[in-house]
């Protein structure tokens, strides 16, 4: 990768950047610091707004580069990621969007703490809540590291620790002067860039086949040097059973994890009614899915058109195919389209990890400030407002996450990603289910649930072989490995739903049946929402 | 006496549903079907010694105890749980076949395109069939029935609410 690239990319990073920032200003001025403007950015965006927000909040660079990268090496297996990320919106628009919109106002604590005493089960969900968005931004911050070295030709580690340190020092800016406006409008221009890029890439990758959808998959196979096996599940989780059982946990970690994200159901509060909230999720699903479709093109295009022995030379988790393939269909390393394709694909996955941090950073620095603080601060100390507290809060998460990102910064993104979904699952989703449907649902089950998944979690992935144990661990040299599998979802998950129910049985108090009828009533129709 | 407020209006509701010939309730049973917005009931107003959050949970308890609401809850209920069912248990299988079958899986179907390849494109057919589904059935079936009982209740509780400042 030569100098130009380099500094077409540099260039275009830095106008994201300018851009980015100008809009923080722009819709910072006269804004008054209500947690209403904040949190919510006033909920009067439109459901087609919120549907590309959510769409950029959700596309991370992990699937624009990660999952066509896995695509390209492994074939099939890699698309079973594209279909479980897809699928996952279906519980969020069935169960979880319009229902929480309705009963909320800024957190998912809110949701919870409607219908049981207040003080725990705001503790119990601010606190998971503010993990799983740590666990996710670390990995954002791990991804935005190493793939900034990797798209500017360098593999030295100043670089990475550099760009961690500014992409967090951004996103706190954007996120403490811009609040969840800011936010929502760097969501639209990266979703729109990020729609615009892999659209321009697909359709190149498709005129190289004559659209021959077939052609394109015999070429991949054949180049791929595996044969028909490429086009079939089977090379990367065809192991023994662990890596078997291991896959099913990551895609049940997938599938239910996402209605349990923090950043994700925040979202839904920035449109005035349910009505909007549903239609934003349509209008995500739609582009979220043609995004999954188009890296599936991708992937295969890359095996096709760049090789899979290239894509592996060029970094053993396949992150540089969608790069590498921008090269060759611009003209090749030499020409100027090529030049062009890859400077933007670069600016473009950039931009990706930029907006997404955003989003992590803004839901769980109200998770601190809306649940947390106000919960635990001492009950006679002046109060202060709670957007200077969620200001603050979200720089001490910047803080937070740029030193794990740079602790981390060897660890797979993929794993650390597949970890936040399932800490999610577990954590936050089990306790969400059971308030919305659940008339017997109690504070101690509330209480339960949440501690009952989230810290099996949390235990499991110590002990698990990503700790200790093997040679690619974190402490490869001590062994205290227990659990066989890198993901625990697919015992943490139903461990979550079990503390929630066997804490509702045992529960001395009985259910308070008026609460649940107002978050019932308020949940269906949408009285005295906010 | 103010403490049972609520929990008596909630039984009589529970027990003897629409005998008692409660304005609120007999337009919400007749009126979900043609929700026309023309002869809006007067609001009940619970009895005026209870405090005011205690009146606002009756209501709150009434509203859900309503033929209307129960249609509400029944419509997006029967929709969106055999939805959830199916689709989560489609998807298991799917990535339960993919992991313990791949010989079927990659059974060719028409040149390079397997069952494997077929099944990943129906999870993301099927995600979008749903989507649309789900969303013309709320909208149709049940936006406008929950959008009557919104103001309804916020009448209602809005009455309370003035009446105490």
């Amino acid at each position: 990768m030569t100098g130009n690239h380099q500094t077409l990319a540099l260039l275009l990073f830095s106008v994201f950047v300018a851009v980015t920032l100008a809009i923080t200003t722009w819709v910072s001025r006269n804004r008054h610091g209500s947690a209403e403007e904040f949190y919510a950015g006033g909920r009067l965006f439109s459901p087609m707004e919120n549907g590309f927000a959510i769409a950029g909040d959700y596309m991370s660079a992990a699937s624009f580069l990660g999952i066509s990268g896995l695509i390209a090496l492994f074939g099939y297996d890699g698309l079973l990621y594209s279909v479980g990320f897809l699928v996952a919106w279906l519980v969020v628009l069935l169960l979880v969007a319009e229902l929480v919109r309705n009963c909320g106002r800024f957190t998912l604590a809110d949701v919870i703490a409607a219908r049981m005493r207040e003080r725990p089960v705001r503790i119990a969900a601010g606190t998971s809540s503010v993990t799983v968005s740590v666990l996710y931004l670390v990995a954002q911050m791990v991804g935005a590291g190493s793939l900034v070295a990797l798209l500017l030709g360098s593999t030295g580690g100043a670089v990475q620790e550099w760009t961690v340190v500014g992409v967090g020092g951004l996103m706190v800016i954007y996120v403490s002067l811009g609040g969840m406006r800011a936010t929502t409008w760097i969501q639209i221009v990266k979703a729109v860039l990020l729609m615009g890029g892999a659209i321009t890439l697909t359709v190149l990758v498709l005129v190289r086949f004559h659209g021959d959808f077939d052609q394109l998959l015999r070429t991949a196979a054949q180049r791929s040097g595996h044969g028909a096996a490429f086009l079939a599940p089977g090379l990367k989780y065809g192991g023994d059973w662990t890596a078997r059982l291991d896959f099913i946990s990551l895609g049940l970690a997938l599938v239910l994890g996402t209605a349990g994200l923090p950043h994700i159901l925040s979202r839904f509060y920035t449109v005035p009614t349910a009505r909007a909230a549903r239609r934003s999720v349509v209008w995500s699903i739609g582009l979220i899915g043609s995004f999954y479709l188009m890296t599936i093109v991708l992937g295969f295009g890359a095996a096709a058109i760049v090789g899979s022995d290239a894509v592996r030379g060029s970094n053993a988790a396949g992150n540089t195919a969608v790069p590498l393939l921008a090269l060759d269909l611009g003209g090749g390393p030499d020409s100027t389209g090529g030049t062009v394709l890859f400077a933007v694909v670069a600016a473009v996955a950039f931009a990706t990890i930029l907006a997404v941090v955003a989003g992590i950073t803004l839901a769980s620095s109200a998770s601190v400030a809306h649940d947390l603080y106000a919960s635990l601060r001492r009950p006679h100390a002046k109060p202060r407002s709670e957007v200077a507290v969620a200001r603050v809060a979200a720089a001490g998460i910047g803080v937070v996450a740029i030193a794990l990102g740079l602790l981390a910064r060897d660890l797979n993104v993929a794993f650390l990603v597949g970890l936040a979904f399932a800490v999610a699952a577990s954590a936050n989703l089990p306790v969400l289910l059971y308030s919305l449907f659940w008339r017997n649902f109690t504070t101690r089950g509330a209480v339960w649930a949440v501690y009952g998944g989230l810290v099996p979690a949390l235990i499991l992935v110590v002990l698990s072989p990503v700790v200790s144990g093997s040679e690619t661990s974190l402490f490869p040299g001590v062994d205290f490995q227990f659990f066989p599998l890198e993901n625990p979802g697919l015992v943490s998950i139903p461990l979550g739903f079990l503390a929630g129910w066997l804490g509702t049985v045992t529960s001395p108090e009985p259910p308070d049946e008026a609460k649940h009828a107002e978050t019932e009533v308020r949940a269906l129709t949408g009285a005295g929402a906010v | 006496m103010e403490k049972h407020d609520g929990r008596e209006v909630a039984q009589t509701r529970a027990g003897d549903r629409g005998v008692l010939g409660d304005p609120w309730y007999d337009a919400l049973a007749s009126g979900w079907g043609e929700l026309d917005g023309t002869g809006a009931p007067a609001p009940a107003v619970p009895p005026q010694a209870a405090p005011p959050e205690r009146r606002a949970a009756a209501i709150y308890l009434e509203v859900q105890r309503s033929a209307a609401f129960q249609e509400v809850r029944s419509r997006y209920r029967r929709f969106a749980f055999p939805a959830a069912a199916a689709f989560f248990a489609w998807y298991l299988a799917y990535i339960l076949a993919a992991t313990t079958a791949p010989g079927l899986m990659g059974r060719p179907v028409a040149g390079a395109v397997n069952v494997a390849m077929l099944a990943g494109l129906g999870q993301f057919l099927s995600t979008f069939l749903l989507t649309w589904l789900y969303s013309r059935h709320a909208r149709l079936r049940r936006d406008r029935a929950a959008l009557e009982l919104r103001w309804d209740t916020q009448e209602m509780t809005r009455v309370i609410e003035g009446g105490q400042r």
